[in-house]
């Protein structure tokens, strides 16, 4: 494995549900190519899988910013220009969704996704301000 | 049980996924609740469901899942077909009702694996 950070920018668009999840696709099959463990490609896969998920119900979109070190692990940015959060305790909360019945239709809405992102990934802050955004910080370390 | 023997026990039509029959699978799950499947499952290889769009291909990347059983005679679009196949992972649609499907390959060994069922 080379020795270098990669960065990826990566759009998330907040319209269409259907490629909700390519950016966190295209991630994985990156990390499995550079070698990283199962552990480590499946607990990025799926912290991510969550958080680009919420960024397309919940805040219209964005970007998410990965880097990839063959040393210390990778580091993932999501953030969104949607409402924000208003009470980042009771949304860490499992079971605590605002999701409406349309979204629990389509197989999320549950209130899992913020505590399944604290559950995979190593560290995880989440920045919110309501009216200018979301910004969800995670690292997985390596091992 | 192998992917193949899954099809067979559920008559289920392949869409998609020749190249993963042979694969084994020991534990499954069955939901319409994606979020359920992400913060619960563990290492589960067949997911059993009645929603059809294109999440829940995602979701069996994601977990590395190798099968997906869509039940109650549905069918997904194309669109959501050609996603799995692009992944190696395996389509099928079942006439049976989830908690028929579910029952049939239980009954043939295929266990929830989940340590708290006490299996
Ligand atoms: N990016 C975001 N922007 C605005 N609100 C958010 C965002 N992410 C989460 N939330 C809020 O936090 C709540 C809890 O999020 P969480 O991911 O745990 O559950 P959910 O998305 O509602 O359902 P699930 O993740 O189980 O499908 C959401 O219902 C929503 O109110
Ligand atoms: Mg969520």
């Amino acid at each position: 494995m080379a020795n270098d950070t990669i960065k990826l920018e990566l759009e998330v668009p907040g319209d269409d549900f259907t490629r909700a999840g390519e950016a966190s696709s295209t991630v994985k099959g990156m990390l499995k190519k550079l070698g990283f463990s199962p552990n480590v490609v499946r607990k990025v896969a799926i912290a991510m899988y969550e958080g680009e998920i919420n960024m397309v119900i919940h805040g219209g979109g964005g970007q998410i910013t990965v880097e990839i070190s063959p040393e210390s692990g990778v580091s993932m940015s999501l953030v969104d220009h949607g409402p924000g959060i208003p009470n980042i305790e009771l949304a860490m909360q499992e079971g605590w969704s605002t999701a409406p019945d349309s979204v629990r239709n389509l197989g999320f809405g549950a209130g899992m996704g913020l505590p399944n992102m604290k559950k995979y990934s190593d560290e995880m802050e989440i920045l919110s301000e309501v009216g200018v955004g979301t910004t969800v910080n995670m690292k997985v370390h390596l091992a | 049980m192998t992917v193949r023997e899954v099809q067979k026990i559920l008559n289920a039509t392949l869409l998609c996924g020749e190249d993963a029959l042979d694969a084994q699978v020991r534990t499954s799950c069955g939901s319409d609740m994606m979020s359920d499947v992400l913060a619960f499952v563990k290492d589960q290889s067949v997911l059993l469901t009645g929603l059809l769009n294109s999440q829940v291909v995602r979701t069996a990347e994601m977990m590395d899942m190798v099968c997906i059983v869509f039940v109650r005679g549905k069918t997904p679009d194309q669109s959501v077909v050609d996603l799995a196949k692009a992944r190696g992972i395996a389509v099928m649609a079942t006439r049976y009702r989830m908690f028929t499907a579910c029952g049939l390959l239980y009954e043939q060994g295929l266990k929830g694996g989940c340590e708290s069922d006490g299996e």
